[in-house]
C-alpha cells in the first residue's frame, strides 16, 4: 500500500527531493507549494524537477545531499544532513545535536 | 451500458454501471455534507471521480507536478507486523532506499507513550544511532491511547463501567484525571525523542478512546511547543468524528465531542501542531465510490479552513481506502489520485 501511495501520488523521496520538501513542511510549516517552490530555487531546479529522479540523483551529487545508490566517498546519513541544513537553511535537529555533542 | 469493474468498502470485487457508481459518489458526498455540515463535491469532481473509476487502467496516479509528501504512522512497526524480521533501523532504510518514503517514523511494537515510556532510554540509542545513517526526516511516534489509564489496565476507575452504573460524574472525573497522566507521559517521551534528535513527533490515532484522548494530545502538543517552539508535531486522528465519551470536554471555548476533520484541524493549529492527518472511515457495505467521495467531501473542507500542512490518513480502512490487510492496487491508486488531485492537501 505505501508502495502504491509512494507511486501514485509521492515526490519519490530520496529518488527525487521528497525529503527535502518535507523538511520545508516540518521545519518551516510551510504548505505545499510554497515548501516546493522554495527547495526548487534552493536547489536551482525548476518545482518541475523535484519529482525527477534523473535530474535530481544529479543535483544531490553536485550539493553532497545524499543518494540512493552511494558511491565511495560521497556524503552518505549524517554527512548528508549537514549539507541539507545549510544548502536548505534550515535547522535539522540531528546536525545541531551532532554539532554540541562534538563541539564542531 | 457496460459494466463496469468496481469494489465494495471491504474490498470484495463487484459490477456497478456508471449510472450506479455516480449515484453513489453523490450520495457519498451528501451523506459527509449533511453529518459535517459542510459543501457537498462540485460536478468537475463527481466527473473526474467516474472517469478513474470507468477506467481499464489498474492504476491511476495524479497528474506532474501534483505530487505531495507522504508520511507514514506505525512505519517500522509494519514491516514486523508481516513477518520480515530485520532491525527497526534497517526498517527505516528500507522504506528509505527502497519504498520511496519521503519521511519515516521510528516506533515501538507497543505503539503507545504509557508503554513506551518505561524504555524510553532504550529507544533513544536506537533513534540516534538511526539518525546518523538515514537522510530522510525522521519521527518517533506512538499512540496517546487513553484507555491504558483506566482500570485494569491503569490507575483510575473505568468509564465503560461507571457509565452504564448512571455514575456520570465520576467517569468524567476518571476521564479528567487520566487525561493529566496522559499528557505527563506524552510530553515525557517526546522530550527524551526530540532531545535525540528527531525531526518529528507523531501523535497517531488521537481520539481512539474519544474526546478525553483528543484533549490530552492537545494538550501535550501545546506543552511540547512551549518548551520546544521548532519541534514539529503531526496529530493524526483515529476517526472521522471526535466520540463524545466525556462529552463535556471543551478546548479554547470549543466543545471536542462531535467535531469534524475542519473542525479538529482548527483545535490542532490552535494547539501548535505542524501537521494534521484527518481521518475519513470507510464503510464496509457501501461501494468504493461512495467511501471515496464521502472522504475526499471531508478532507477538501479540512484542508480549506487550515493554514497547516494536511495529510489525510490513507491506510487500510480510512481515506476511501478499503477494510483490508491487503488492499488492492486499484483501489489505493484511484483514492490515493483522486485525494490528492481534490483537495489543496500537502500530503498523505
Amino acid at each position: 500500500m505505501a508502495i502504491t501511495h509512494a507511486h501514485a501520488s509521492g515526490i519519490g523521496g530520496m529518488r527525487a527531493a521528497g525529503d527535502l520538501v518535507a523538511r520545508m513542511h516540518m521545519s518551516r510549516g510551510m504548505r505545499i507549494q510554497e515548501a516546493k517552490a522554495y527547495g526548487a530555487e534552493k536547489l536551482g531546479v525548476a518545482v518541475a524537477e523535484l519529482t525527477d529522479p534523473i535530474v535530481m540523483t544529479e543535483v544531490r551529487t553536485d550539493l553532497g545531499l545524499g543518494v540512493l545508490t552511494p558511491l565511495p566517498g560521497v556524503p552518505k546519513g549524517i554527512e548528508a544532513k549537514f549539507n541539507i541544513a545549510r544548502v536548505l537553511d534550515i535547522d535539522i535537529n540531528c546536525v545541531k545535536r551532532f554539532r554540541e555533542r562534538t563541539k564542531f | 451500458m457496460d459494466q463496469i469493474f468496481h469494489r465494495m468498502g471491504d474490498g470484495s470485487a463487484v459490477e456497478m454501471s456508471a449510472k450506479e457508481i455516480m449515484t453513489d459518489l453523490v450520495e457519498g458526498s451528501e451523506d459527509a455534507a449533511k453529518r459535517g455540515e459542510i459543501t457537498p463535491l462540485a460536478k468537475e469532481a463527481y466527473d473526474y471521480l467516474l472517469d478513474i473509476y470507468s477506467s481499464p487502467h489498474k492504476f491511476i496516479s495524479v497528474e506532474p507536478g501534483q505530487e505531495v509528501i507522504l508520511s507514514y504512522d506505525a512505519g517500522t512497526l509494519k514491516i514486523r507486523r508481516v513477518g520480515v524480521h530485520v532491525d527497526r533501523i534497517q526498517a527505516l532504510q528500507i522504506y528509505e532506499k527502497i519504498m520511496g518514503a519521503d519521511t519515516m517514523e521510528l516506533s515501538h511494537v507497543d505503539y503507545s507513550y504509557k508503554p513506551v515510556k518505561h524504555i524510553a532510554g532504550f529507544e533513544q540509542p536506537i533513534l540516534e544511532q538511526a539518525l546518523l545513517g538515514t537522510h530522510i526526516p525522521l519521527f518517533y511516534g506512538a499512540q496517546p491511547n487513553l484507555g491504558l489509564y483506566s482500570q485494569p489496565d491503569g490507575p483510575f476507575p473505568n468509564p465503560g463501567e461507571l457509565m452504564p452504573m448512571g455514575k456520570i460524574k465520576e467517569a468524567q472525573d476518571s476521564y479528567e484525571a487520566a487525561v493529566e497522566y496522559l499528557v505527563k507521559d506524552i510530553v515525557f517521551v517526546a522530550s527524551l525523542m526530540y532531545e535525540s534528535g528527531a525531526d518529528g513527533i507523531n501523535l497517531d490515532t488521537t481520539g481512539g478512546a474519544g474526546d478525553a484522548d483528543f484533549m490530552a494530545a492537545l494538550l501535550a502538543t501545546e506543552k511540547l511547543k512551549t518548551k520546544y517552539p521548532d519541534i514539529c508535531i503531526e496529530l493524526g486522528m483515529a476517526g472521522e468524528f471526535v466520540l463524545g465519551m466525556h462529552s463535556e470536554l471543551t478546548y479554547k471555548g470549543e466543545r471536542l465531542a462531535g467535531m469534524y476533520p475542519h473542525e479538529q484541524v482548527k483545535m490542532a493549529e490552535a494547539a501548535g501542531a505542524t501537521i494534521f492527518g484527518p481521518v475519513c472511515n470507510t464503510n464496509t457495505s457501501k461501494s468504493a465510490a461512495w467511501n471515496l467521495a464521502r472522504a475526499i467531501t471531508y478532507m477538501k473542507a479540512c484542508c480549506e479552513v487550515t493554514s497547516i500542512p494536511v495529510h489525510p490518513n490513507m491506510g487500510m480502512g480510512v481515506g476511501g481506502v478499503t477494510v483490508n490487510d491487503h488492499p488492492p492496487v486499484d483501489v489505493v491508486s484511484r483514492s490515493s489520485a483522486a485525494m490528492t488531485t481534490l483537495c489543496r492537501l500537502d500530503g498523505l
